[in-house]
């Protein structure tokens, strides 16, 4: 197909459209499908915008931070704290170190104990954050020099959950992708559908076309133009419903966590534009391949 | 202009018609004629390539059908008029647009032919019912339609299929003038019809051949009728 053939398609004339008559039920089940295909993708769409993000996020910003338990006697417990920032600050690697204060230490405990702790009446590890800078530290050689000056200390560099996290999102996102590819699917066959009952319905039609000497592409226009149209403004209608849907969603918040986080967020708002776009193009594949396939049985 | 050389067909049982061969030169006119059911709109149909002969073959315009891919079979058609014994429109236009279709397929600039148009329409006598849909029609008036349509794209060859099918005598004298007079033009005529007096009526008007096709072959008639 060349341009001029491309272009032929959406502009057409007029009467192009008038040779086929009109079909008011079909349209309108065309429109249905395509809407409720755009509004599902949506969905999907910011479901694997969400996850991915997500899968970013925990892998960049928990792998960037380490946590040191120590765990000793009260009265052990400073000394220990300092040998072990001491150590933490000749690491290399380790680009800052701090101890986590007492009321820092109740706020982490808050949600299981209810607030107004009092964490000097409990034997509370003291925590260490350890961020580490690009390069990264050597996990296994801290770990044994603590292990030799700082008995009580246990470093937790969180890969343990980290990495199922990180896989969970992840394979969240790729079924979002999956469901996004399976929604053009079943629209793309919907349309085929569609496209064929309306070619079947409009074979005397056709045929007196190609009797009075209409070329494949005319005839094929008149139906491509229509469904493309047609998923066109259903794809629209879904995809305006969908994002209203996401509008409606809480904004993303630390205390809802995940599932707040699902909404769209600064650029991701251009993608849902893609849905139509993509619908459409869809419906051009489905309906152009439906009319050729039932044109080359004709004469 | 169209040739048959010893041409077979069969619709998938018996054969049909075999070893027909006939050429059709420019300007010619022809009738073809035969009992109902002897092969005329079959063998019409071969001639506008809607049927591909199952032995021998069909030139049209110098060129093998056989040859002609689907574009090259649109271009054709737009070069043979074809008044179908069924007429075939499109019953949901209006009697104007369906005699302007093959200018509206072949993306003519439909302003520039509005002239041609309401003339051809006034020729056949249809200005009148120009808005009116194919089925409101009268059987005569459709007749005259589809012969508008067949020849507004002025082509070289009219194959007209019964094209006083059900009309009264003095249409069908009408109709039979409007393709002594396209003859007149230049254009090659083939006719097929049973009616022999409409024959007979044709021999004072133009010099016409008749073929007339008996026992699956197809002979030229003698003056016989
Ligand atoms: N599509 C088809 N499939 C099978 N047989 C067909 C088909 N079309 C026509 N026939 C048969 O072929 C024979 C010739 O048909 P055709 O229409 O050519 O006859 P005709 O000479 O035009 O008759 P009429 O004068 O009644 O129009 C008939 O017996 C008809 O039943
Ligand atoms: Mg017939």
């Amino acid at each position: 197909m060349n341009r001029g053939t491309v272009r032929s398609y959406f502009i057409g004339d007029a009467q192009a459209d008038r040779v086929v008559p009109p079909s008011g039920f079909t349209a309108q089940l065309t429109l249905f499908a395509a809407g409720a295909m755009a509004f599902l993708a949506v969905f999907a769409l910011a479901l694997s915008l969400a996850s991915g993000r997500l899968a970013h996020r925990w892998a960049s910003e928990l792998a960037r931070s380490a946590t040191i338990r120590i765990s000793a006697p009260q009265d052990q417990l400073s000394d220990q704290t300092a040998v072990a920032l001491k150590i933490l600050r000749q690491t290399p690697g380790v680009a800052r170190a701090r101890a986590l204060s007492q009321k820092e230490q109740a706020d982490l405990l808050s949600p299981w104990f209810g607030p107004g702790l009092d964490l000097t009446t409990l034997p509370v590890p003291q925590l260490i954050e350890v961020t580490e800078d690009e390069t990264g530290y050597d996990a296994q050689g801290l770990r044994l020099r603590l292990a030799a000056e700082v008995p009580g200390a246990v470093l937790d560099d969180h890969t343990r959950w980290r990495k199922p996290l990180v896989e969970a999102a992840s394979s969240l996102r790729r079924l979002g992708l999956i469901s996004i590819l399976l929604i053009g699917g079943a629209m793309a066959a919907m349309i085929t559908l569609a496209a064929n009952a309306a070619l079947a319905a409009n074979a005397q039609v056709i045929e007196v076309l190609r009797l009075v000497g209409a070329r494949d592409v005319y005839i094929a226009s008149a139906f491509v133009r229509r469904f493309t149209l047609r998923a066109l403004i259903g794809a629209v209608a879904g995809t305006v419903l969908g994002v209203a849907g996401l509008l409606l969603l809480p904004a993303a918040s630390d205390e809802g966590g995940f599932l707040t986080g699902l909404g769209l967020q600064g650029l991701d708002w251009l993608w849902p534009l893609l849905i139509p776009v993509l619908g459409a193009l869809v419906a051009f594949g489905a309906t152009w391949a439906a009319a050729r396939r039932r044109l080359k049985e004709l004469t | 202009m169209i040739e048959l050389e010893d041409v077979g067909y069969s619709y998938g049982g018996g054969e049909l018609l075999s070893n027909v061969s006939v050429k059709l030169a420019p300007g010619s006119f022809h009738f073809l004629t035969g009992p109902s059911g002897a092969g005329k709109t079959t063998l019409l149909k071969l001639c506008y390539g809607a049927l591909t002969p199952s032995s021998g073959r069909v030139l049209a315009f110098d060129a093998d059908m056989r040859g002609l891919d689907r574009d090259q079979m649109a271009l054709l058609r737009r070069r043979i008029g074809v008044v179908h014994q069924d007429c075939r429109f499109l019953d949901h236009l209006p009697v104007a647009d369906n005699i302007a279709l093959p200018l509206v397929v072949s993306g003519r600039d439909m302003l520039r032919e509005a002239e041609n148009l309401r003339e051809l329409m006034s020729w056949v006598g249809l200005s009148a019912r120009a808005d009116a849909r194919p089925p409101e029609l009268s059987g005569g008036e459709r007749q005259r339609a589809a012969l508008a349509r067949a020849v507004i794209m002025s082509p070289d060859v009219v194959l007209a299929d019964e094209p006083t099918g059900n009309v009264d005598w003095d249409m069908s004298t009408r109709l039979l003038h409007l393709l002594v007079e396209l003859n007149r033009m230049g254009k090659t005529v083939l006719i097929a019809t049973h009616d022999l007096s409409l024959i007979r009526a044709a021999k004072s008007q133009v010099q016409a051949r008749v073929l007339r096709i008996s026992n699956r072959r197809l002979q030229l008639a003698g003056a016989d009728l």
